[in-house]
């Protein structure tokens, strides 16, 4: 008995440290890693926009992930340019780029985010600082240009820079960039760098993006082959790339900087302007810099992705109004409510006091599961979909199931005669078995469902196994225990009428107080034990029922 | 104290009994019978009804009204385009979501401007989106994966804790009754199949096994080595002892379900929570039906002629004797 307290006592005290440490966990998320004690909602729950964006591929190709994650970085990119804050961008199922913007984007946003990614190297023929936003434009830094008449003769010609065109360059402003046309790629066009720092004018197109086959990073080395410290881009070229690149190094390399320079364009904005030091013949070439590893690995990236573009196109596109979401997380929640509020009433009628056991252990998995998707929501990003709280709301019946099954055996174990203490000790044995396998199939079907499914049902898998998960830890840390604690009370050991473990009403053979006779086999092989017993049992068994409620009387 | 106990307390002596076992062939022919009937009823009705997300078409979608009326809304449609089979819901209090076949642009704008008209506001004010087919189809086609993969996993780990790949069958057999019910009752009634109604489809499968587990651990229990009695009586007792959990626990299960069900389907309308409650709702309740009279008559059929293995003696035998 006092090896059962301790024991008991022991699982409550690590419910409350779990309790303990979890609230200790959001703490440290809310305090310093930006989190909040709310689970952030989805879309669907908060009002908002979600377009699934598909990738459109030739026949059979299939999309490799580090293409999608490229996709996803340029596509943020794109939607954090327009101004648009808060989106979230993910992939689904390896293949479909999912785009969640808060309330309705406008036309240009919708182009921009389909818009595929499109990269070319460009000769700079001039480039200046960006003009400060709304101001007039500062004196010219850039000489002006020498022949504007003459026809161009190459891509890096000065010919192509035209009065107008200078003209337009030195007013230009960098929110003027269109990234969701294309420039042709034989004229000139001007734009800024990605950053939005300087401005360009950019010679026709020499190396084209579909050129590079492939851009890796490297320690950088100097002309003898030696590392300097640094971090450089391998660039491989194959196709035209090596031609176009051979004329243009050779072209430029010896003209006076910014002319010596081409220019890495991403959606018609430059990544980086690159200085040709020498001429490259074999389409191999080492861009250096001032990179630190993740900036060149950044560049590889990108280079890499403009080498495969990809174009997706609008597979789906749902708004929901502000209303409707806070309609449905009205809906939700007070379907939980509900569904909450039978689950008890139903326990109780059943299970008189036990069913308050429900209760308390519906709130304590109630407490567990808040508290572990709001740090989920604060560190992983998890977001409460309105199929999550479905989710939530189902798993309140899993949850309360675990009990019953509980329950059930220890009025097994009752019937068969034996004290409270021990029914307890055997029908925990029993259950928890049947608990566990029963939990580890629907655990099983939840992970399954949230690695191999899209969308929705990711967020309805996602709540499902982690209640799944708390069922288990609240009927062995917190039902389980506090049984043992009450079944020490008078009320429930002594079989109380109202506390849904009377072994009278559960048809136990009694004798007298706290007396119970030798369980007769009732169960097992009734029928082939004969006729005979089988009477003599059930007339016990009414001389017992008559005994107890001439007592109760 | 309720007579659901009383029962329990019959039910567990034996005194009370279901013939789940010795009327096993009744049973079984139950199931198949149900099963033709619900295919014959799907065909004759013409086949499932699937949602937007799987055909793919249009969505217009009013928001922002002061109360929604899905009136007219599917006439002011269709008096564009008489074929495009509109389907107009509420949304929440301010939503009208009108479905349709898929239709031209120039359809699309002259249905964006009725809509306008009906709800009196500017015709830039109606969101329309088209929604490819494949949406739905990359979803069901991930589902279809999951479900292979569940059974496949699903199937060792039943067969491992029972012991007997006997156990696993009968149980995958139940589960495959409770996924072709389900999918019978949409496909006669006619319900629409949405994505979230697949997930609560996909739901099913752990639930539908969940109430097995329970039956056939008692199963186990009473046939373990050493028991005495007959081997199809032992499992018909130990059906009969779980009756009782069972309807409880479904009971419980169900309560949550028809919560979400009936909050989904009154406040909401078409959408997730009703979709998702519907196919687990039927799921459930089949579910209780088919680990009773669909996986124990299997079981026992597949035990048929087999004895309970002779006693070890071990303590854990005793212990046994004393407890059932």
């Amino acid at each position: 008995m006092a090896k059962a307290r301790s024991k008991g006592a022991r699982a409550l005290i690590w419910l409350v440290v779990l309790i303990a440490g979890l609230i200790g966990v959001n703490f440290g998320a809310v305090q310093w890693g930006g989190g909040s004690w709310t689970p952030e909602l989805a879309l669907d729950l908060e009002g908002g926009t979600q377009i699934v964006l598909e990738p459109v591929v030739a026949e059979g190709a299939s999309v490799s992930q580090e293409q999608l994650d490229q996709a996803v970085a340029i596509i943020r990119q794109r939607v954090d340019a327009s101004g648009v804050s808060e989106a979230e961008i993910t992939t689904q199922g390896g293949r479909n780029i999912v785009v969640a913007l808060p309330g309705e984007p406008d036309q240009a946003t919708m182009q921009r985010i389909q818009a595929s990614a499109k990269m070319e190297f460009r000769p700079v023929l001039a480039s200046a600082p960006a003009n400060a936003p709304g101001t007039t434009p500062a004196p010219a830094e850039t000489p002006a240009p020498s022949e504007p008449t003459a026809t161009p003769e190459s891509a890096w010609d000065q010919a192509w820079i035209t009065p107008e065109l200078f003209a337009e360059f030195e007013a230009f402003q960098c929110d003027a960039v269109d990234t969701t046309t294309v420039a042709p790629a034989d004229q000139p066009f001007i734009t800024c760098s990605t950053d939005g720092t300087a401005r360009f004018i950019l010679g026709p197109v020499t190396v084209e993006g579909a050129d590079i086959a492939d851009a890796q990073v490297a320690p950088a080395t100097n002309s003898q082959g030696q590392a300097t410290g640094g971090w450089a881009v391998n660039l491989e070229l194959d196709g035209e790339g090596p031609a176009g690149f051979e004329a243009t190094t050779r072209g430029i390399t010896n003209l006076p900087e910014p002319q010596n320079q081409f220019a890495v364009v991403l959606d018609q904005t430059v990544l980086m302007p690159i200085t040709s030091n020498v001429i490259i013949t074999d389409g191999n070439a080492q861009i250096f810099g001032n990179f630190t590893q993740e900036a060149a690995q950044s560049l590889a990236d990108q280079l890499r992705f403009g080498a495969l573009p990809i174009g997706f196109q609008v597979q789906s596109n749902e708004t929901i109004s502000a209303t409707l979401g806070a309609d449905q997380l009205r809906a939700g929640l007070l379907a939980g409510l509900i569904g909450l509020v039978l689950v008890v009433v139903y326990s109780v009628f059943q299970y008189r006091a036990l069913g308050l056991v429900v209760v308390l252990s519906l709130a304590i998995a109630a407490v567990l599961t808040y508290l572990v998707v709001t740090f989920l929501s604060s560190t992983e990003g998890y977001r409460l979909s309105l199929a999550g709280i479905a989710g939530l709301v189902i798993s309140i019946g899993i949850t309360a199931d675990s009990f019953i099954v509980y329950f059930e055996r220890i009025r097994d174990e009752l019937r068969e005669g034996k004290h409270l203490s021990s029914a307890l000790e055997t029908g925990w044995k029993r259950a928890f078995r049947t608990i566990l396998v029963s939990d580890a199939v629907s655990f099983l079907a939840a992970v399954i469902l949230f690695l191999l499914s899209v969308g929705n049902v990711r967020g309805f898998a996602y709540t499902l196994g982690i209640t799944t998960f708390i069922d288990i830890v609240v009927v062995a840390l917190f039902t389980h225990p506090l049984l043992r604690l009450l079944s020490r009370t008078r009320f429930f050991s002594q079989g109380h009428r109202l506390s849904g473990l009377d072994p009278q009403a559960l048809g136990a053979v009694y004798r007298g107080r706290a007396k119970f006779r030798e369980p007769v086999a009732a169960g097992k092989g009734v029928r082939s034990a004969g006729e005979a017993q089988r009477r003599q049992t059930i007339a016990e068994r009414k001389a017992a029922m008559a005994d107890a409620t001439a007592k109760e009387d | 104290m309720a007579s659901l106990t009383t029962i329990g307390n019959e039910l567990y002596t034996g005194e009370r009994s279901l013939p789940v076992v010795g009327k096993r062939k009744l049973w079984m022919a139950v199931a198949v019978g149900v099963l033709i009937l619900l295919a014959l009823g799907t065909v004759i009705r013409g086949g499932f009804v699937f949602g937007i997300e799987f055909t793919g078409g249009s969505e217009f979608r009013v928001t922002g009204l002061s109360s929604a009326s899905a009136e007219g809304a599917a006439e002011a449609v269709e008096s564009v385009a008489p074929e495009a089979e509109a389907r107009a819901v509420t949304l929440g209090s301010d939503t009208v979501r009108v479905q349709t076949d898929a239709v031209t642009e120039e359809q699309a704008a002259e249905m964006r401007a009725a809509l306008a008209d009906l709800y009196g506001v500017e015709s830039g004010e109606v969101a329309f989106s088209f929604i490819g087919p494949s949406w739905g189809a990359d979803v069901s086609q991930q589902a279809l994966r999951a479900l292979v993969v569940f059974l496949v996993l699903v199937s060792i780990v039943l067969a491992v804790y029972f012991r007997t790949w006997k156990m696993a069958v009968a149980a995958l057999a139940s589960l495959a009754f409770d996924l072709l019910v389900t999918a019978g009752v949409y496909g006669i009634v006619g319900f629409e199949v949405t994505p979230a109604a697949v997930i609560g489809f996909l739901t099913i499968l752990g639930y539908s096994l969940y109430d097995t587990v329970v039956v056939f651990d008692k199963v186990r229990e009473n046939t373990a080595p050493g028991t005495s009695g007959g081997l199809l009586d032992n499992i018909n007792l130990a059906v009969n002892q779980t009756i009782v959990r069972s309807i409880n626990t479904s009971i419980v299960a169900t309560l949550p379900i028809a919560s979400v069900l009936f909050i989904g389907a009154l406040l909401l309308g078409a959408g997730t929570l009703r979709d998702i409650s519907l196919a687990l709702f039927i799921g459930t309740i089949v579910g209780t039906w088919s680990s009773i009279f669909v996986a124990a008559p299997v079981y026992a059929q597949l035990r048929q002629g087999d004895t309970i293995a002779e006693a070890k003696a071990k303590p854990a035998a005793s212990e046994r004797g004393a407890v059932v």
